[in-house]
């Protein structure tokens, strides 16, 4: 089992990368649920969702309290601890920033490794509009195991079916490439 | 009248001696212009054995509506009706004064529970199948006007006939947002000659229903048997949210003579505080002008729901504003114009009613 | 087909598959993408003989659906918590008239104080409306549980509601199989003829029933209330034949043959509960009983679930204030005289996560034998220590300046 949290501010499509990603891992015969945190939030305001993944059926929905992965779509909200908190040991923070980030993080998640990516560039640039999520799963699957990233890209043409969808797409692959040049990461060559 | 000219005398005057045409039932005139009541055939949807008061205007005035409607609709009709005085005395289990088929839920969702029956005749293409929902002035104005605004602003496919006695009736006669100033109610009451309603107004339920802006809007009484037939039959040629309210004196709350239901209801009409109006998508295309102006008093003073306006000494401030009341509505409806031309020894019915030929033999 | 839905959608889909002649919702969180997945089917022509009705509160829905069904038509509504409580007197109305219809209750708290977040309070505070009332665990039984709701609906001609956890179902984005429109028509064909709103046949529907009546009206409401517990199996068993899918009975048990403990629960909390009992020690032989059916109450189930245990420990997704209960008042009476002992443990109250850590915690207590009759199981003790101690302080001061 991979228990991911997605961090963001609302309207930022925090729900929207979550299922994608349950989407991408269900598209590989794996099963994933997807959870928002729920609440009365107004935009700007700060959201989680939560992403279990797992080769056997998910009978739990009890929310992801100690994540392997932690996505963070907007990097204003670090300075919050809740958003790091849990981090398993050997864990991985994913930031989307186009900035080095401040020492308080790196030492709030020493033992786990850390990655950014310029996803609002990235998505700016392909899309026309700043929207991280889909970018931010490129990166994950080119430094994780979780989802392949032709997964990611059938999830995007299922769920984000529209004007923006080649642009989406590009902002997956973008990201992926970039990002595995960056650290030769741990993509998988294959589903297992 | 007649004269005869071939005589060399001055022509004797022939009277009739027949009942004017506000009666349900007049021989001599044409069969087609009779009220639905005059019909030995009428449908009876409201028939008897129920156990309303005597002289119950209410009674009267819902089988006059059931049986125009039930004519308008071929009989193709069914009935929700909200919880009060009407469903109380109609349905005494195992016994049923409906022959229509008839459905009572609630107090306050009469409006709600026909617009529910009229979307599944819709959506199952028994369109056909017309809705009349009932309902009291309490029902209807006050628990129930969520679901009446509702009804409207969606405009379901129902005609809403509010009677209203302006009170809580069934329970023990208290106040509803219908009231009129001044009126003594269980829970207006007099205490020391002084008490009653205040003074300010009822709620406006005709216009409230016109400011929705739904097809027809209408208000009737038990004193005009054709007229309450007429805009039935009228209502019921329409599709949409269709609104009457009928004002039906009430003996027992009103503190009234029993046999004096229709005759209030008269001079509730011809005083000015109970205009007769139709509306159209929101305006109002008719009044009845007044025939036989009446001053206030003189449909006060039979109700002792209103006596202590009058003892042990006469509260002429309350009656002052009373009458203005009525001069007012008088005014905004224009009921003492004089364009029709009257006949006072023949009066027809509104020329509208051979116009539908709808709901007559 | 296994497809990847939000709970919601899978709801709103499987309740299209039961083809709803009148629909009428008010919105309400966390029920809202139920609805506004069926309307959007309704109005791009997906759903056609179906009519969607925008009304003005929760009172105006089920009142509406009480009209449609007494025309015939199959009808449904979802709500959550205040809608819930809001439409209450059309609720028990429609129960009294007998008249069949589904709806959808997305457990959310009820107020004072106001929370959008999820407890079982709602359906609870209604248990004894006259709803056959249905709980599921997770967002597959929920579709299976709304297509046999309409047919036992039918059957039974009373309105039958299915309970889902408000966001942590209607809001999870998982997986679920949806059935075929032909393996629904198989388990839901036409509903049966009964007395309607028709002017071909006219009765009167909600007559004045008086003392000399009224017991007997209200006895043969209940004997038709509980033989819901004779047809709900044999309606699973039918949807299992259309479906190849093992559908929800009345309870499902896991681990329960040969337990010591068995620990009763209804929806969501269900899963968690299975994992969490796979990782104890298999020595503790802790057994899991989830209630499909509360309403009626399956007794003789529960009882036959229970046989081996010692300790029965019920989990209480919402709190009767005053009496340790709802749930675990019906589990103690089903098992009295049988002496065992029933423990009351809630927790989960107002949306606070149930966690396997919590549940690990509680069985842990069971397993030190340290579980009292009523356990509040994931309660900060500092701060109601704090605030019983500060109006204790307040008290004895006035009581102080009074004398």
């Amino acid at each position: 089992m991979v228990d991911v949290r997605i961090h963001g501010r609302g309207g930022q499509g925090v729900v929207t990368t979550a299922e994608v990603l349950a989407l991408a891992c269900f598209v590989e015969g794996r099963h994933a649920q997807a959870v928002p945190s729920f609440g009365s939030e107004r935009t700007g305001a700060p959201v989680a969702a939560f992403v279990r993944v797992s080769d056997q059926p998910i009978r739990s929905h009890d929310p992801v309290e100690e994540p392997d992965i932690v996505v963070v779509q907007d990097a204003t909200l670090l300075s919050l601890p809740s958003v790091v908190a849990g981090l398993r040991p050997g864990g991985r923070l994913l930031v989307n920033t186009h900035r080095s980030l401040p020492a308080a993080v790196l030492a709030a998640t020493a033992g786990r490794t850390v990655t950014t990516v310029s996803a609002s560039a990235i998505a700016t640039r392909c899309v026309g509009r700043d929207v991280p999520g889909p970018a931010m799963l490129g990166a994950l699957a080119a430094v994780t195991g979780v989802v392949l990233v032709d997964s990611v890209i059938a999830a995007v043409q299922d769920r984000l079916a529209g004007r923006s969808t080649a642009g989406n797409v590009a902002a997956v692959t973008e990201a992926f490439e970039t990002t595995l040049a960056a650290v030769g990461g741990e993509a998988r060559a294959s589903a297992t | 009248m007649t004269a005869d000219t071939t005589s060399g005398t001055a022509p004797e005057p022939v009277r009739f001696l027949q009942v004017g045409s506000l009666a349900a039932g007049n021989r001599l005139v044409d069969l087609s212009l009779r009220a639905v009541q005059a019909d030995p055939d009428r449908p009876s949807g409201l028939t008897k054995g129920h156990r309303a008061c005597r002289g119950c205007g209410e009674a009267l005035a819902a089988r006059v509506v059931l049986d125009a409607a039930s004519r308008a609709s071929d009989g193709r009709l069914v009935t929700v009706n909200a919880t009060g005085c009407l469903e109380v005395f109609t349905s005494p289990y195992p016994e049923s004064a409906w022959k229509v088929p008839w459905l009572h839920s609630l107090f306050g969702n009469a409006p709600a529970v026909a617009s529910g029956v009229a979307a599944a005749l819709h959506v199952t293409g028994r369109a056909d199948v017309r809705v009349l929902a009932q309902g009291g002035d309490g029902g209807t104005l006050d628990i129930g006007f969520g679901t009446l605004s509702g009804m409207f602003e969606r405009n379901d496919d129902v005609l809403y006939v509010c009677y209203d006695n302006q009170a809580y009736m069934n329970t023990g006669v208290q106040r509803s947002g219908a009231t009129p100033p001044a009126a003594r109610t269980a829970t207006t009451p007099v205490v020391h000659g002084h008490g009653g309603k205040d003074m300010r107004p009822a709620k406006d339920a005709p216009r409230i229903a016109m400011a929705h802006g739904i097809p027809y809007v209408a208000t009737a009484t038990v004193a005009d048997l054709h007229d309450l037939e007429a805009k039935v039959t009228r209502a019921m040629g329409l599709h949409g949210a269709r609104y009457l309210h009928v004002l039906v004196p009430c003996p027992l709350g009103w503190g009234s003579a029993s046999d004096e239901a229709v005759r209030l209801a008269r001079l509730a009409t011809q005083t000015g505080l109970f205009p007769l109006l139709e509306a159209v998508d929101g305006d109002v295309v008719a009044t009845t002008p007044i025939r036989h102006r009446e001053p206030v008093e003189a449909y006060l003073r039979p109700q002792r729901r209103f006596a202590h306006l009058f003892a042990p000494e006469r509260d002429e401030q309350v009656l002052a504003a009373i009458q203005a009341d009525a001069d007012r509505t008088i005014a905004r409806y224009r009921l003492d114009r004089d364009d029709d031309a009257p006949d006072d020894d023949f009066d027809l019915p509104d020329d509208d009613l051979a116009d539908t030929g709808g709901g007559l033999p | 087909m296994r497809q990847q839905r939000e709970g919601s959608q899978a709801v709103a889909e499987a309740v299209a598959l039961c083809r709803p002649d009148v629909v009428s919702a008010y919105p309400i969180s966390p029920q809202t993408h139920i609805v506004e997945h069926l309307s959007r089917l309704v109005l791009s022509g997906s759903l056609p003989g179906c009519t969607y009705l925008n009304v003005e509160s929760e009172f105006a829905s089920m009142s509406t659906l009480i009209g449609a069904s007494a025309t015939g038509a199959r009808s449904y509504t979802a709500t959550a918590s205040q809608g819930l409580l809001f439409m209450a007197e059309a609720v028990f109305n429609a129960a009294g008239l007998g008249l069949p219809m589904v709806m959808t209750v997305a457990n959310r708290a009820i107020g004072a104080p106001i929370n959008i977040w999820n407890d079982q309070g709602d359906s609870m505070a209604m248990r004894d409306c006259g709803w056959v009332q249905l709980y599921a665990a997770d967002n597959q039984e929920a579709v299976d549980l709304h297509v046999m709701a309409f047919r036992l609906a039918d059957e039974l001609e009373l309105p039958v509601m299915v309970c889902m956890d408000g966001f942590v179902l209607t809001h999870a984005f998982e997986e679920v199989e949806l059935p075929t429109q032909e393996q629904v028509d198989a388990v839901l064909p036409p509903p049966p003829t009964r007395p309607v709103l028709d002017p071909a046949a006219p009765v009167t529907i909600g007559a004045m029933v008086g003392p000399e009546a009224y017991t007997e009206v209200r006895y043969l409401a209940d004997r038709r209330h509980r033989d819901a517990l004779r047809l709900l199996p044999l309606v699973a068993a039918d949807y299992a034949r259309a479906t190849g899918r093992d559908a929800a009975g009345l309870v499902r048990t896991y681990s329960c043959e040969g337990a010591d403990t068995v620990v009763v629960a209804l929806g969501s909390v269900l899963g968690t509960l299975s994992d969490v009992v796979d990782q104890r020690d298999v020595g503790e032989r802790v057994g899991v009983l989830g209630l499909t059916c509360y309403r009626p109450f399956p007794a003789d189930a529960v009882r036959a679930a229970v046989r081996s245990a010692r300790r029965i420990v019920v989990v209480e997704r919402s709190l009767a204030l005053g009496e340790d209960g709802p749930v675990a008042a019906d589990v103690a009476r089903a098992l009295a005289g049988s002496g065992r002992s029933v423990s009351t443990v809630v927790c989960g109250l107002g949306g606070r996560p149930v966690t396997s850590a919590v549940l690990h915690r509680l069985l842990d207590r069971v397993a030190r034998d340290d579980l009292p009759q009523r356990l509040f199981l994931d309660l900060d003790r500092d701060v109601v220590d704090r605030e019983m101690q500060r109006t204790a302080a307040l008290a004895r001061r006035a009581e102080e300046v009074r004398s």
